[in-house]
């Protein structure tokens, strides 16, 4: 498998991971790299375990096994808490946003976890809808509003590793494309980012390269320039 | 002297008084209660064991250390706080995942080894405890005598809830706790010890229950028995305010020991059972409770 | 246990510990073998102990019908088992009622407080299921200390055995031990086809399920409510019993500490299990005599038994051992 990581700097690197929710096991041996700076998405069809890598890489599954690094440090057999202070944002597929909390109060929740995140007035700045609604309650956003608040928060945190699990899901277009604008400034910002995503035309806007999962394991690798010559392979993939 | 619906207004105002410090204790015990279960999903069957544990502290700090009641205040919630920790991470965490009655056998379980360890260690005569000298005494009021230390109680027990309604409506940490409540995965994986926020969380709503505990000493004899029989009145005023909301508990418990209060002047036979019946009518009307979210 | 809506935190929790099934056979080589084990003890063992041992048994049997099979967590069974002891006393003593009537008179007030605590009860789920039993059940405790024929903190005392539908003298101690024998066989049998009929078959499904119990057209509250009813009226009749044997009815039988007992005894034999509870049950009636000779705190141990069962025992010894030789018990 050709891997672009490998010519820079490698932050992210996922080797023979396999992942048990009780006793079944969902993931069998996933590899990958994710160099720094860049964009790589996770593709595939449902139920291939993409959100269940974003969760073992959180350490959130009952039991994980192999190894998952970043910059050097072994997250298996961390503590999801210890996990995310390696510098580490994550983004839940249900969004996450909290009931009991005001929309300000969501966006302050994460703790910093490292130096040179974004200050809240840059938050505020990309997001400047949620600053109107900061007294809100969390969940009285709308569904595009509470994906942008669980992005947002994770930005002050200082974490350089930012795992989105399908920021698009169930969003109009336009709210789509403004959440793709705010992708495409946080990769300029140097952000690394790991995306899964179903929505592949628009993964093919922003993504660097992109993995394809199949029953909890990655069988290929597609830069972001080979899609056209791939598409044909690509379709039988995903099943379209 | 003027008389109210054939009561004597010092009977009358005595009792609701009564029935006020009967309510700060139902307040700060359920909300403690609720405050658990929000984070561990646990009915604490052990929270009256651990009042009386906070007034037994106390009672041995004075007798056997000659500490006062002021150091006493705040040393006893703190012994109580530091049993919790140790409850908390030796067995509670054990069962974290589990069926919550399983939670509520094991607290039971304690609950019978603390107060039957303080039974066998001094028997079940209660043990008086001075009022401190600076509460001595008292105020008339005209329509009714006010004992100084009373009115302490009402006012202590009422600061300390809205203290913890702030802390957990208004801080920062307090909006851990919150979100902990709801998922407490997602905030760990945001870099928030959750473990440590649960065994903290644990230890500073006993540390409420031995706090209870210590104001309640002066006012009634320190027994073995005191928090077995409060506790079942508490699980009733969780039923009836149910456990969604901190300011709601606070509110359900002194409703409720103003109502108590009352049912001792106009109907002392059904004192003991009032607050029983008003649960029959709440789940009658509203199963879920007054403040309740949820069934 | 119950798979409700209560939790706030949806994490994987795993349900009550309830045996697994396999054939009857050893069920009924064990019945049988128990039974002649019990027609022979009263000749080797003090007949009083194996009466007290027997009466709870009933007790945690009657019990378990509801948590083992129903998944609902009773924390108030006291106000059955003494509710009734009270009844039965009184029946026997002032009005002058035969045992059997005045047993089947405490059992049927046992049936008529659980429909009212029951249908109360059932209108919340799991932890406040059991908030609300005990609560409620305190209440049965308070009418207990004050009503005017219950004789407050004595209780009722020196309670006429009676003769057996007027032929047979309950004085003796042989004629009493064979009668509770009967009750307690007679209350486990009924238990059993209770758990084996098809209204059995419902409750085992409303425990497993009642979201999806309701959806194939069961009224689950009705049904909780009958297993309800029918675990209060067997928990009376051995309390009623149990104030005959002791020809006593006094507020400890009714106090939540008893309430508690129950629990632990079924429990510790292995909730949802046939035999389990009974087994508890006369652990339990065990280790308290064993306690009483000893300076050690009663409380004390039996609060250690309870932490032990919880963190480490939860099938209970029954429940194990049918898991390890994984027979149905």
């Amino acid at each position: 498998m050709p891997d672009a990581a490998t010519l820079t700097r490698t932050l992210l690197s996922v080797r023979d991971l396999h992942g048990f929710y009780g006793e079944s096991h969902v993931l069998h041996g996933v590899n990958f790299q994710v160099a720094e700076g860049e964009v790589v998405t996770l593709i595939g069809r449902n139920g291939v375990g993409k959100t269940t890598t974003l969760r073992a890489i959180m350490g959130l599954l009952d039991r994980q096994q192999g190894s998952i690094q970043v910059a050097g440090t072994e997250l298996v057999g961390l503590r999801p808490d210890k996990i995310a202070r390696v510098g580490i944002g994550y983004v839940p597929d249900d969004r996450g946003i909290f009931a009991s909390l005001s929309v300000e109060e969501n966006l302050m929740l994460p703790p910093v976890v490292k130096q040179g995140g974004l200050t809240v007035e840059e938050v505020y700045g990309l997001f400047p809808r949620l600053k109107e609604r900061r007294k809100s309650q969390g969940t009285k956003l709308s569904g595009g509003e509470q994906q942008m608040l669980s992005i947002a928060r994770i930005l002050r945190t200082g974490a350089n590793l930012l795992l989105l699990d399908e920021p698009t899901e169930g969003l109009a277009p336009v709210i789509v494309q403004q959440i793709g604008d705010i992708i495409r400034q946080l990769k300029a910002k140097g952000f690394t980012i790991l995306l899964v995503e179903q929505n592949f035309h628009f993964a093919s806007t922003l993504a660097d390269r992109h993995y394809v999962m199949e029953d909890g394991k990655v069988v290929d690798m597609i830069p972001n320039d080979r899609l056209e010559a791939e598409a044909e392979k690509l379709a039988r993939y995903l099943g379209v | 002297m003027m008389e109210l619906i054939g009561i004597p207004p010092q009977a009358l105002f005595g009792q609701l008084l009564l029935g006020l410090i009967n309510g700060a204790f139902y307040a700060l015990l359920s909300l403690g209660l609720a405050v658990i279960f929000g984070m561990l999903g646990v009915i604490n069957f052990a929270h009256g064991a651990l009042y009386m544990l906070g007034a037994f502290v106390a009672w041995l700090l004075f007798q056997e250390l000659g500490v006062g009641y002021w150091p006493a205040l705040i040393l006893a919630p703190l012994v109580v706080a530091a049993f919790g920790v140790v409850l908390e991470r030796t067995m509670l965490s054990r069962i974290a995942k589990m069926d919550p009655l399983y939670g509520l056998l094991l607290t039971f379980g304690i609950a019978l080894v603390v107060e039957g360890l303080f039974r066998h260690l001094y028997g079940v005569s209660g043990q008086p405890y001075p009022v401190p000298d600076a509460l001595q005494g008292g105020t008339n009021l005209g329509f009714m005598y006010l004992p100084t230390y009373r009115a302490w109680v009402v006012v202590a027990s009422l600061a300390v809830c809205l203290g913890t309604w702030y802390a957990i409506e208004r801080t920062k940490l307090g909006s851990y706790l919150r979100a902990a409540t709801e998922k407490p995965q997602l905030v760990q994986a945001f870099g928030v010890n959750v473990p440590l926020l649960v065994t903290g969380t644990y230890a500073a709503a006993v540390a409420l229950a031995g706090f209870a505990g210590v104001l309640a000493a002066p006012m009634y004899q320190v027994n073995p028995l005191m928090g077995s029989n409060l506790i079942i009145v508490v699980f009733a005023v969780v039923v009836i305010g149910g456990m969604g909301s901190i300011l709601g508990a606070v509110i359900t418990g002194f409703g409720l020991g103003l109502v108590e209060g009352l049912t001792k002047v106009f109907y002392p036979e059904a004192a003991n059972i009032v607050i029983f019946v008003i649960m029959a009518i709440v789940l009658l009307v509203k199963p879920a409770g007054l403040f309740g979210r949820t069934t | 246990m119950v798979a409700q809506h209560t939790d706030p935190m949806p994490a994987k929790r795993p349900t009550m510990a309830v045996a697994p099934g396999n054939p009857e056979r050893p069920l009924m080589i064990l019945a049988a073998v128990a039974l002649v084990g019990l027609i022979i003890a009263p000749f080797v063992v003090y007949p009083v102990f194996l009466m007290k041992a027997l009466c709870f048994a009933l007790f945690a049997c009657a019990f378990n019908l509801l948590i083992g099979y129903v998944g609902l967590l009773s924390f108030g069974h006291a106000a059955f088992f003494g509710g009734a002891a009270y009844v039965t006393a009184h029946a026997a003593k002032v009005w002058g009622l035969t045992p059997e009537l005045a047993i089947l008179l405490g059992g049927l007030s046992a049936g008529v407080i659980g429909a009212a605590i029951g249908a109360l009860a059932i209108r919340r789920q799991g932890i406040y299921f059991a908030m609300t039993t005990l609560a409620l059940s305190q209440m049965v405790f308070f009418v207990c200390l004050q009503a005017p024929f219950t004789g407050g903190e004595d209780g009722i005392q020196g309670v006429p055995r009676g003769s057996l539908f007027g032929l047979i003298d309950l004085n003796n101690p042989y004629a009493m031990y064979f009668t509770v024998l009967a009750i307690f066989a007679g209350g486990v049998w009924f238990i059993y086809r209770i758990v084996h009929s098809p209204f059995g078959q419902v409750l085992k499904a409303i425990r497993e399920n009642e979201a999806r119990a309701t959806s194939l057209g069961y009224d689950t509250a009705k049904y909780k409510l009958m297993a309800f009813v029918l675990s209060a009226t067997l928990a009376g009749i051995a309390g009623g019993t149990k104030a005959l044997v002791f020809q006593l009815a006094t507020l400890t039988d009714v106090q939540w500490q008893m309430s508690g007992e129950v629990v632990l005894m079924t429990l510790l034999g292995g909730i949802g299990t046939m035999v389990g509870p009974a087994v508890g049950g006369v652990i339990v009636v065990m280790l308290q005599n064993y306690l009483a000779t000893t300076t050690l705190p009663a409380t004390v141990v039996i609060g250690l038994v309870f932490v032990a069962c919880v963190l480490l025992f939860r099938r209970g010894i029954v429940g194990e051992l049918a898991h390890r030789l994984k027979i149905r018990l």
